[in-house]
């Protein structure tokens, strides 16, 4: 079954607003629009791209009061990286797929950091690495969850032997 | 030269192209952001878009609380009644023995002819989350332009300074706790009067007294306030203890590590200060020096009409 527009857009909203819960520990809180991002350029790379993370980033930057950009950047990054992998990465068994995963979002939080530090932020230690590779590990059940609604039939047959 | 076949599918520009264009868009976004302050408007356009969002984030708190306290037991509710009459018993007796010194500060300060302090407005904000930043230390607050809230106001919370306003959108507001790094505040030391700027450390939650010299006179558990000399925050606000004094003979300044007053981290409600004090006594002109500009604008009046 074809995925719907709205499925992706819900995901979205979804993991925007699951960032903007109040966590505990910014550091070490997976972020749930890159990895949601990642997901949707790897699955459907003609609809989810770069326009699409760059606005995402937007939204976040200006949630969170950050500089203007900062997100916006690694995410059209983490798009880019998303797509150029995604005839690659859904060969691969669900745990290896999750490695491609972790470099990608290591990749993107580090374009992060280095934002922040060009800007004139202290380094604030390699603990913001956490919450990438924790994401990384996320991604078979987020795969699992993201898939459920292509996986109706397309009619429902009764008399379907199985 | 190698001569390229037309595409067979239509796909738009190649992804490298787009990754150019939006990674200098970006990069375009950044510098205006950082260096010339020219993207406000769009970020609060983009803060309004993002309010639902951030609103419906902290509704499960909001409904949980709602919920425990609908089930809350008579008992507890009778316990807590009773609790809170004691409390108010003691803060009313406080408050009249505030109330007496106040006015006798005020008369004092009449004799030596300093300026009236003026009371303060407050607005009561509740917090919605914390900035998702480990760079920094900010709050997210429910307040914005539209309930009065503007930039550069104070925060307090029962105990004292949480942090300062930093950026306003229409219905949020964002406060820079005290312990962020790029924060200050100058602050005086209780028992002596010492004037010195307490800096955020960042992660720690401390504060730091930094450029004090090796031997200044302060000790731990000195207890600092505001000094108002910024004219940002009020003067008298408690804001921190000193919990430990490094003294090395090899550097100029003592390493001074500060526990602050108010639980910056761990509240929800705080209270926003108006910074400009509701009304702004003029300095009432003197009966001479207004006949004398009465006169001088008749003379000028005079001349002009001679010459025309």
């Amino acid at each position: 079954m074809p995925v719907s527009i709205a499925t992706i857009v819900i995901s979205f909203a979804l993991a925007l607003f699951v960032n903007f819960l109040p966590w505990r520990d910014p550091a070490l809180a997976p972020d749930f629009v890159a990895l949601v991002l990642t997901f949707w350029c790897v699955r459907q790379p003609r609809l989810v791209g770069l326009g699409v993370g760059w606005l995402l980033g937007l939204f976040t930057d200006a949630g969170n009061g950050v500089l203007l950009g900062q997100h916006a950047l690694a995410y059209s990054m983490l798009a880019f990286g998303a797509i150029t992998l995604s005839r690659r990465i859904l060969w691969f068994p669900m745990t290896q797929q999750s490695l491609h995963v972790a470099v990608l979002l290591v990749a993107v939080q580090l374009v992060t950091v280095a934002v922040r530090v060009a800007s004139g932020a202290d380094f604030s230690g390699w603990r913001v690495l956490v919450g990438p590779l924790l994401g990384a590990a996320l991604w078979p059940a987020l795969t699992f969850l993201l898939l459920i609604p292509q996986r109706r039939a397309l009619e429902i047959d009764e008399t379907r032997p199985i | 030269m190698e001569h390229q076949p037309p595409p067979f599918f239509k796909r738009g520009p190649a992804p490298l192209v787009r990754l150019a264009f939006f990674a200098s868009l970006s990069v375009a976004l950044l510098v205006a952001d950082a260096r010339f302050h020219y993207a406000e408007v769009l970020r609060s356009a983009l803060a309004a878009a993002a309010y639902p969002l951030q609103s419906l984030a902290t509704a499960p708190a909001r409904v949980l609380d709602r919920i425990s306290g609908f089930f809350t037991s008579q008992s507890a509710l009778l316990d807590e009644n009773a609790q809170l009459r004691a409390r108010i018993l003691v803060a009313s007796q406080q408050a009249q023995g505030f109330e007496a010194g106040a006015a006798e500060t005020a008369q004092l300060r009449r004799l030596i002819g300093a300026a009236d302090r003026l009371p303060y407005g407050v607005t009561p904000v509740e917090a919605l989350y914390s900035g998702r930043d480990p760079f920094s230390r900010k709050l997210i607050v429910d307040k914005g332009t539209t309930h009065g809230i503007r930039a550069s106001q104070a925060v307090v919370d029962e105990l004292g300074v949480v942090g300062q306003v930093t950026r306003v959108h229409p219905m949020v507001a964002e406060v820079t706790l005290l312990t962020d790094k790029d924060h200050a505040i100058p602050v005086q030391v209780v028992r002596n009067g010492l004037r010195a700027v307490a800096f955020g450390a960042g992660a720690s939650g401390t504060l730091e007294l930094r450029f004090l010299a090796a031997n200044a006179e302060i000790q731990n558990g000195d207890r600092l306030v505001t000094s108002g000399i910024d004219g940002t925050y009020p003067p008298g606000l408690p804001v921190a203890i000193v919990v430990r004094i490094e003294r090395d003979a090899a550097y100029a300044f003592a390493r001074i590590v500060c526990q602050p007053a108010a639980g910056v981290e761990n509240n929800r409600y705080l209270l926003v200060l108006a910074n400009e004090p509701k009304q702004i006594a003029l300095p009432e002109e003197s009966a001479t020096e207004r006949e004398r500009k009465t006169a001088k604008g008749k003379r000028r009046r005079k001349e002009a009409a001679d010459c025309g």
